[in-house]
Parts: C-alpha cells; sequence; structure tokens
C-alpha cells in the first residue's frame, strides 16, 4: 500500500480528471437539451432585443456609470482630504460618512433617493439625477478610502520639495502629491468602476420610461414579454463587453505599477 | 538673462514686504535656536550666521542635528526657540508669508525627491510658473539655461526615474536654481550616491561657490570642504562645537571631540586603533 508521491500525485489527478467527465456526460444524456435552447438560447428572441440593446440598455448602463462614476469621484476626492485634514471635526465627518455608506446596502440608497426624497421633500428629481447621486454617494465612501491610501503613499519628500520650492500646501497637493496618488490608485478606481457599473442595474428599482432604460430593466422586461431567460443571458453578455475590457485594462495598469517600482 | 535677473530682484524685495536694512551682510542669522522632538532635544542653542557669498560647511557625527538645524533654515521644521532671520527678514515672526520667503532658499536634499510624474523640463518649470508666475517660455528658457550649467542639458524631456543619480541630483540642483534663490542649502547631498558619480556633482556645487553664490552645505566630503568652504562649523550633540576656516577647524582642530570625529571619518582604520587606547601622532 505504499505509493511514491509521485504515483499519488497522478492518482488524485486521474480522479480530478474522472470526477469532471461524469459531470459532463450527466450533463449531455441527462439535461433536457430542446427545453435548455429554449429557454437560454431563443435565437428569435436574442435577434430581437437588437439593436434596442445596444443603442438604448448597453448606452444607458455606460452612461448612468460614468454619471454615478464621476460625482463620486469628486467627492471621494474631498471626503479623502477630510479624512487628512488637521481639523479633527472634518475628519470625523468623513469618516461617519464612509462607514454609513460602506456599510447600507446600495439598493436601500436607491431607494431612499428614488421614493423617499421625492415624498418626504415633495420634490421632483430628474431620473438621471437621482441615478448620479445613488450611484455617486456609495462610490464615494470606498474611493474616499482609496484615494486617502493613495494620497498616504507618495512620499513625503514630494511634499517638502513642493513647500521648498515656494508651493503653499494647497498648491503642493494639487500639483504634486494628487498627481502622483492617481497614479497608485488607478488600478483599484477602474475596479470601483467595474463595480458601480454593475451596481448600475439597481436604476430598474427605479420608474423609469423607455428610453432610460439600461441593460438590467431592459433584459427582464423582455422576459416577462418573451417567457424566455434568452433576453437576461444576452443583457448578461453586454455587461461583459463593459467589464471584460476594464478588468483588462486594470491588470496592465497594475503590471505597469508593478514595473515602476 | 541679467535683465530678468534684475526683475525677479525687485519681486523679490517687494515680496519679502520691506526692504533689506543696509549694511546686514548676514545671509542667514541663527540665534538661540533649539528644536525638541518631542522630548528629544535635537538642538540645544545654536547661533551662526551666513555672509552674503560665503560658504559654509556643516560637519559633524550622524544624529547631531545637521539636517534638522538646515531644516530649520527654511522652516521645513518649525523652531522651538530661537530665531532664524533671512537677510534681515525674521522667518520665525509668524506673520510672515512662509511660502514668499521659501521661494527665495534652494534646497537640495540627499534623496533628489525630483517629482516622478513630470519630466525634467516640467520638474524645473512648475514652480516658476505656480509660484513666480512666469510665463511658459520664460520659464523654459530659464530651466534650460539652468540644464546646461549643471551639465544635463540633453535630459530635458525624460523622466527622473530614467537619470542617474548623478544626473537626478544635478537635475535637483538646476531646480532650485532656476527659481533664482538668493543662496543655497545641501544635505548631504552626495550621499546618496555610488562613488564614481559623486564627481560631477560635486563639481557643479564648486564651480555655484566660485560664481558667488551663498551656501550652506552639510557633507562628510571633507576635500570638497576643505577646498571650496570660507568656513567649517562642527556640530555635535545639537550643538557647534566649533568653526572656523577649514584649515583650522580641519586641519588643526581645537577639541577633543572635533579631532575625535574627524580621525573616524579621515582614516577610519586609525581611528579603530586609537579606541584600543593605542598612542595617535
Ligand atoms: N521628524 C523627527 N521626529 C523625531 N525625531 C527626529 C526627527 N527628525 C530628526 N529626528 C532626530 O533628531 C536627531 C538629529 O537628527 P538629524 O537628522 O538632524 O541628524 P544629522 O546630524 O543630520 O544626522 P545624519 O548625519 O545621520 O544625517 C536624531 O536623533 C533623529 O532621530
Ligand atoms: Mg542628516
Amino acid at each position: 500500500m505504499s505509493m511514491s508521491r509521485r504515483q499519488r500525485k497522478r492518482a488524485f489527478r486521474a480522479v480530478q480528471y474522472g470526477v469532471l467527465a461524469l459531470v459532463v456526460v450527466g450533463m449531455v444524456f441527462g439535461a433536457d437539451w430542446g427545453e435548455i435552447r429554449r429557454a437560454f438560447f431563443d435565437l428569435d428572441v436574442a435577434q430581437a432585443q437588437f439593436p434596442g440593446i445596444i443603442t438604448t440598455a448597453l448606452v444607458n448602463t455606460v452612461v448612468y456609470t460614468l454619471l454615478g462614476f464621476g460625482f463620486g469621484l469628486a467627492l471621494g476626492l474631498i471626503l479623502a482630504l477630510m479624512r487628512l485634514s488637521s481639523v479633527p471635526p472634518y475628519r470625523w465627518l468623513a469618516t461617519c460618512y464612509i462607514e454609513f455608506f460602506r456599510g447600507v446596502p446600495a439598493l436601500l440608497v436607491f431607494i431612499a433617493l428614488g421614493f423617499g426624497v421625492p415624498i418626504a421633500f415633495q420634490v421632483v428629481i430628474n431620473q438621471y439625477v437621482t441615478v448620479m447621486l445613488a450611484l455617486g454617494l456609495v462610490g464615494a465612501a470606498y474611493m474616499a478610502e482609496t484615494i486617502r491610501a493613495g494620497i498616504q503613499a507618495v512620499p513625503k519628500g514630494q511634499v517638502e520639495a513642493a513647500r521648498s520650492l515656494g508651493m503653499s500646501q494647497g498648491r503642493a497637493m494639487r500639483s504634486i502629491v494628487i498627481p502622483q496618488a492617481f497614479r497608485i490608485v488607478l488600478p483599484p478606481l477602474t475596479n470601483e468602476l467595474i463595480l458601480l457599473t454593475k451596481d448600475s442595474s439597481l436604476v430598474y428599482l427605479l420608474g423609469l420610461s423607455l428610453g432610460q432604460y439600461e441593460l438590467a430593466k431592459f433584459g427582464r422586461d423582455a422576459l416577462n414579454e418573451n417567457r424566455s431567460l434568452t433576453p437576461i443571458l444576452v443583457a448578461g453578455l453586454c455587461y461583459l463587453i463593459i467589464t471584460l475590457p476594464l478588468g483588462h485594462l486594470v491588470r496592465r495598469l497594475e503590471a505597469r505599477t508593478a514595473k515602476a517600482r | 538673462m541679467t535683465a530678468h535677473n534684475g526683475e525677479a530682484a525687485v519681486r523679490k524685495v517687494k515680496a519679502a514686504g520691506q526692504d533689506e536694512p543696509a549694511g546686514d551682510e548676514a545671509a542667514i542669522r541663527v540665534e538661540g535656536l533649539h528644536k525638541s522632538f518631542g522630548k528629544l532635544e535635537v538642538l540645544k542653542g545654536v547661533d551662526f550666521t551666513v555672509r552674503r557669498g560665503e560658504v559654509v560647511c556643516v560637519i559633524g557625527p550622524s544624529g547631531s542635528g545637521k539636517s534638522t538645524l538646515l531644516r530649520c533654515v527654511n522652516l521645513l521644521e518649525e523652531p522651538t526657540a530661537g530665531s532664524v532671520s533671512l537677510s534681515g527678514t525674521e522667518l520665525t515672526d509668524p506673520d510672515v508669508d512662509i511660502d514668499r520667503v521659501r521661494r527665495r532658499i534652494g534646497i537640495v536634499f540627499q534623496s533628489f525627491n525630483l517629482f516622478p510624474h513630470l519630466s525634467v523640463l516640467a520638474n524645473l518649470t512648475i514652480a516658476q510658473r505656480r509660484v513666480l508666475g512666469r510665463s511658459k517660455d520664460e520659464a523654459e528658457r530659464i530651466a534650460r539655461a539652468n540644464l546646461r550649467r549643471v551639465g544635463v542639458a540633453e535630459k530635458e524631456s525624460v523622466y527622473p526615474a530614467q537619470l542617474s543619480g548623478g544626473q537626478q541630483q544635478r537635475v535637483a540642483i538646476a531646480r532650485a536654481l532656476s527659481m533664482d534663490p538668493e543662496l543655497m542649502l545641501f544635505d548631504e547631498p552626495t550621499s546618496a550616491l555610488d562613488p564614481e558619480l559623486v564627481g560631477d556633482v560635486l563639481a557643479v556645487m564648486r564651480r555655484l561657490a566660485d560664481e558667488g553664490m551663498t551656501m550652506m552645505v552639510v557633507t562628510h566630503e571633507m576635500s570638497f570642504a576643505r577646498e571650496v568652504a570660507d568656513r567649517v562649523v562642527f556640530m555635535d550633540g545639537g550643538v557647534i562645537v566649533e568653526e572656523g576656516p577649514p584649515n583650522r577647524v580641519i586641519g588643526d582642530p581645537q577639541h577633543q571631540r572635533t579631532r575625535t570625529f574627524l580621525r573616524r571619518v579621515l582614516d577610519p582604520a586609525a581611528a579603530e586603533v586609537a579606541e584600543d587606547g593605542a598612542p595617535l601622532a
């Protein structure tokens, strides 16, 4: 009963392949392929989604995401600077904000902004503004921590060199520290963009007009119409069109940063 | 170039908000300077002056407070007590706009501290444009002239990471010079360099000294101090132990602490023998 290490390794690998083969065979013969094809890969239904799913839904998803990201980035930068402020109340405020918005589900923020605020204050807010605020408020909490870490990663000698040349604290921050911090945080910020792209699906909660549909809402409506999951699959693939290149970009940026060190 | 320098000088005087008292030769005057970090007292009452056009080298063992002294001169460190004046302007006065004063003092650090996200040329122009308000053309013209002066003119469009340590330090010197400073501070500018690159940087500093620049240089390069300095200041334990012309302080030190230090720096092997109790010539 004594196997050499190599033999044991080989036997273990054989077992792994065996299990995989069983699962595949089971799926090929066990599953009802006609049913699955009809449910997921109905070509007619898939074709019917075009071009609307691209020209309206995909475009709206990108627009919502960028609105949220832009607002979140600006707010996140302000929060990061507040976290680093020498005035304690600013630090406390920023910390409370960050802890709160990282802690509550984005879904609740959407409901609060989409329904709560209009009812409570008797105001009508433009849908795009609502989306920008909801996505941005949540994204800012995460981006603030990322940016703060990036600012702190810039060596102290950089500020000293800038101040020695007569730059004020603010000028040194704007011209020297923040540009370097942004290079450091570019990969994690791109990750945040990917997360926001997916979070933008929460827009489906809000009452939208047809032209405002984004991918998730578009797929969901088509699902009801066609009694087929195909539109959901197509919508999913559309998300990948956005997120896969971004993921690739993150890896490239990380490799570049690693090389620069 | 000359016309421009004249303009800058006028601007400087205006910037300081007061005219320099006539006849005051001191570029830097430090009086009763104390500096503590928490409980650690690093400077324990330092008095000295650097006259206009003078080159002063500061030497002393590690931890004696040389960097701290230099950093107090442009207020990168806030003195705990005492005063620092630059051409008669008291920097330690809380009403003085420190940003306006700092632009008159160039400082060169041991670790270069070039801005890695900017090209060499932009490293030299950014403060000229943002702080002095010079136009792009003017700032670039001055930057190029200073790059030529330190011998790295051909590197203006590369980034600092692509330069050798010696080139980076010379760019750092050119960056400081581009602000037309009244005096230059150097904190061990060659300590982070490979030995074969030290000479180029020292040559640039030597030339600056010859041109009449007021300089305060913390250094371990004794031959540089001996040949270039008008005065050598020996510090130990947060005070100035002795100061004077190089041939006296380095050539014929009066204090035991100075002698021990110089023995260790100039001839480490002999210093060891001395510590073993063997008599020294
Ligand atoms: N920011 C700081 N906080 C606390 N202690 C400090 C700080 N800066 C310097 N010190 C301490 O002050 C003392 C003097 O430091 P300083 O850098 O002035 O010495 P130095 O003479 O320049 O030494 P070296 O030749 O090693 O550069 C050291 O004990 C150092 O640890
Ligand atoms: Mg030092």
